[in-house]
């Protein structure tokens, strides 16, 4: 059935938390009317507020709320509306969340879903626009997930709240308006990347938002006989590893085009295990695109050098295929002011 | 200095059994617990040196009456989360003497197969859910488990321990607002020996005193000589009772006195941060000293059994000791296990 991106959070939410009475969604704003953008709309009237609610300021200590629950045979999902507010849940993500399992000897289990929205448009500045799915998945201990499709962000969910492990699930707002198929009976499990379009001239290994703009770049390299292949990680970890490298001794070229920063980012590590697993295969170096090295600054003309984006995928490809630039004067690319209506 | 001393010597407790506070078995009982942990330490402080005991041990020679005191007023089913400082708390919620030195000696005997240590030891199936090295870790943890306990439609206590430092900690006071806003049945009890490492409370606490800093919230709050243990099993056993009355959270108090360095087996009393008691002192902040003398009505009263169970325990540490020596080491490929369910 058709659903955007929010809705298939939603219905996801409302399917785990019918399938499974120790499903509860809570986090701040969680049950308000504006329902983190919509994504937890109907939970409140279907479930009760024992099972979907708003807390105080406070995300450490709801964030060891959940780790306590989780421990106690619950399955939480805890709601950050922004993924920067995380941070002061740090503590209890890395010493606790993360540990606990080991540090018991095996006998803690900690089914426990974060979510979090990555922001992005309309000014979103240094402290609303992080996405840190790099920094979560250095932890051991920590499941990463960034959905891209409404298909993922429902069938992810489900798994990740079926998972008896702690998972941060990452969720990047301009996705929030993207509507697709989604087909609730396809099975989903972490740890496999997916590709999205075949190709043979170059492998782009896209995360998060950049997946779109990837698509976006494929599709208008192909209008001048270029076939990227594009390949969603879906999951920073675990990281499945095959497809990637599969993709990649395909093509022998690969850009990886992170939704982070490249310095000790997630882009570095898929660099380092491509170009030491693929060496033979490569024709050229693995090439990474991510945010400037600069906080995100919130006027458009500065964000819009900031991010990465489908026109700097195009370039990059162009270049280590040896091509003219081609001529995109003509092209539409994304820009949110015509998919973006906020507020936020 | 000696922190909160007054408070801590005070004599209002002086033979205090002449209540029927405690039936002669249990008097027995708790101070069976409370030698075992003291014994425990004192084996551990007469073997660390020969390096065998790779872990950070925060000894907790003075403070045994809080955990025994406190675990003993327990029901049953309740839920315990600790502090770094959790070795009395282990044994009064396992009395597993033989796991508790497996999990010192890092070997596989130990609940948490080495992993844990000293810092982390914890007992799941006894209980004791989760210690933690990182001060006031466990709290919002524990408001969690009780969270849970109430969404199961269950009537199960958490309690948590808690330095008094963790009142300098953010997530303390986000915790105890969030229980104290559902009226979560959890029970906080504050070890508070005064210091944070080498910091005295006065040098860090800009409240008058922890009691009436935590007064203004939706719980019932008390405290007590955390030296003296049938103080302790009274405060908690009164506490309890209030918290039955109105569902409401509570939040214990106890003071004690830390005899030894903050991490380590000795005293530091010439570092200079704070004052060493005099001998007359130390006896009234000792708790094994103290129930010796208040738990029976006189000196020989008790005095075959007491020695009796100190034999018996002595024995029991030695053996575990000897056991967890001898054990085996988790196999290599347990470096990898229980990262993931």
């Amino acid at each position: 059935m058709p659903m955007t991106y929010r809705q298939a959070l939603a219905a996801a939410l409302a399917a785990e938390m019918e399938a499974d009475p120790s499903v509860f969604v809570f986090g701040l704003d969680v049950p308000d009317h504006k329902r983190i953008f919509g994504s937890t709309e109907g939970l409140l009237e279907r479930f009760g507020p024992n099972r979907c609610f708003g807390t105080p300021l406070s995300e450490e200590a709801m964030t060891g709320v959940a780790l306590g629950a989780a421990i106690s045979g619950l399955r939480p999902v805890h709601v950050h509306i922004r993924a920067d507010f995380m941070l002061l849940a740090t503590n209890q993500i890395v010493n606790m969340v993360s540990n606990l399992r080991y540090m018991s000897g095996g006998k803690l289990r900690v089914p426990l879903v974060i979510r979090a929205v990555i922001g992005r448009g309309w000014g979103q500045s240094a402290q609303h626009s992080k996405s840190m799915h790099g920094v979560f998945a250095h932890f051991p201990g920590l499941k990463v997930v960034l959905p891209s499709t409404p298909q993922d962000a429902y069938s992810l969910l489900r798994a990740s709240v079926r998972e008896n492990n702690p998972v941060i699930f990452l969720e990047h707002r301009w996705l929030y308006d993207v509507a697709g198929e989604v087909d609730p009976e396809l099975p989903a499990s972490l740890g496999e990347p997916a590709v999205l379009r075949q190709g043979k001239a170059l492998t782009v290994v896209a995360a998060s938002w950049m997946t779109v703009e990837a698509m976006k770049a494929a599709e208008v390299l192909s209008r001048r006989g270029v076939e990227l292949e594009v390949v969603d990680v879906r999951t920073v970890a675990p990281l499945g590893e095959k497809a990637i490298l599969d993709s990649v001794r395909k093509t022998r070229r690969c850009i990886v085009a992170d939704y982070d920063w490249t310095f000790c980012g997630f882009s570095a590590e898929l660099a380092a295990m491509i170009s030491q697993r693929c060496f033979g295969h490569l024709q050229s170096p693995v090439e990474r695109l991510g945010f400037a090295h600069v906080p995100c600054p919130t006027t458009r003309p500065l964000e819009n050098l900031f991010y990465p984006s489908a026109m700097g995928i195009i370039r990059m490809a162009e270049r280590m295929l040896g091509l003219p630039e081609s001529d995109l004067s003509q092209e539409t690319f994304y820009s949110y002011e015509n998919n973006f209506k906020g507020p936020f | 200095m000696l922190p909160k001393t007054s408070e801590l010597i005070s004599d209002k407790a002086a033979g205090s059994n002449g209540d029927a506070l405690l039936s002669r078995d249990e008097t027995l009982r708790l101070y069976r617990k409370l030698l075992l942990a003291r014994l425990c330490e004192e084996k551990i402080q007469q073997e660390y040196a020969k390096n065998e005991m790779k872990t950070p041990v925060h000894l907790g020679i003075g403070q045994e009456a809080i955990p025994v005191g406190v675990c003993h007023a327990l029901p049953k089913d309740t839920q315990a989360f600790g502090t770094y400082r959790n070795h009395a708390l282990y044994l009064a919620m396992t009395d597993d003497t033989d796991g508790f030195f497996g999990e010192i000696y890092g070997k596989s005997t130990g609940p948490g197969k080495g992993k844990a240590g000293s810092m982390h030891i914890s007992c799941p199936d006894k209980g004791l859910i989760a210690t933690s090295a990182v001060v006031a870790t466990t709290i919002p943890v524990a408001v969690g488990a009780a969270l849970a306990a109430r969404y199961q439609k269950q009537d199960r206590l958490t309690v948590v321990f808690l330095g008094d430092g963790a009142l300098e900690e953010g997530v303390f006071w986000e915790s105890l607002n969030f229980a104290c806003l559902h009226q979560l049945k959890i029970l906080f009890v504050c070890e508070d020996n005064g210091l944070a490492i080498h910091t005295p409370s006065d040098r860090r606490q800009g409240f008058r005193s922890v009691q009436e800093a935590v007064q203004p919230f939706r719980c019932h709050v008390a405290g007590g000589n955390g030296s003296d243990l049938m103080e302790v099993v009274r405060a908690t056993r009164s506490m309890l009772g209030r918290m039955a009355e109105d569902s409401k959270p509570g939040f214990l108090h106890f003071s004690y006195f830390r005899f030894l360095e903050h991490v380590g087996i000795r005293e530091d009393f010439s570092a200079g941060y704070r004052r060493k008691p005099t001998p007359e002192e130390l006896e009234r902040l000792d708790p094994v000293i103290q129930f010796e003398r208040k738990g029976f009505s006189s000196e020989k009263e008790g005095a075959q059994e007491r020695a009796k169970i100190r034999a018996e325990l002595t024995g029991k540490v030695d053996r575990s000791v000897r056991q967890a020596r001898e054990a085996s080491f988790a196999p290599m490929a347990e470096l990898y296990t229980d990262l993931f369910a």
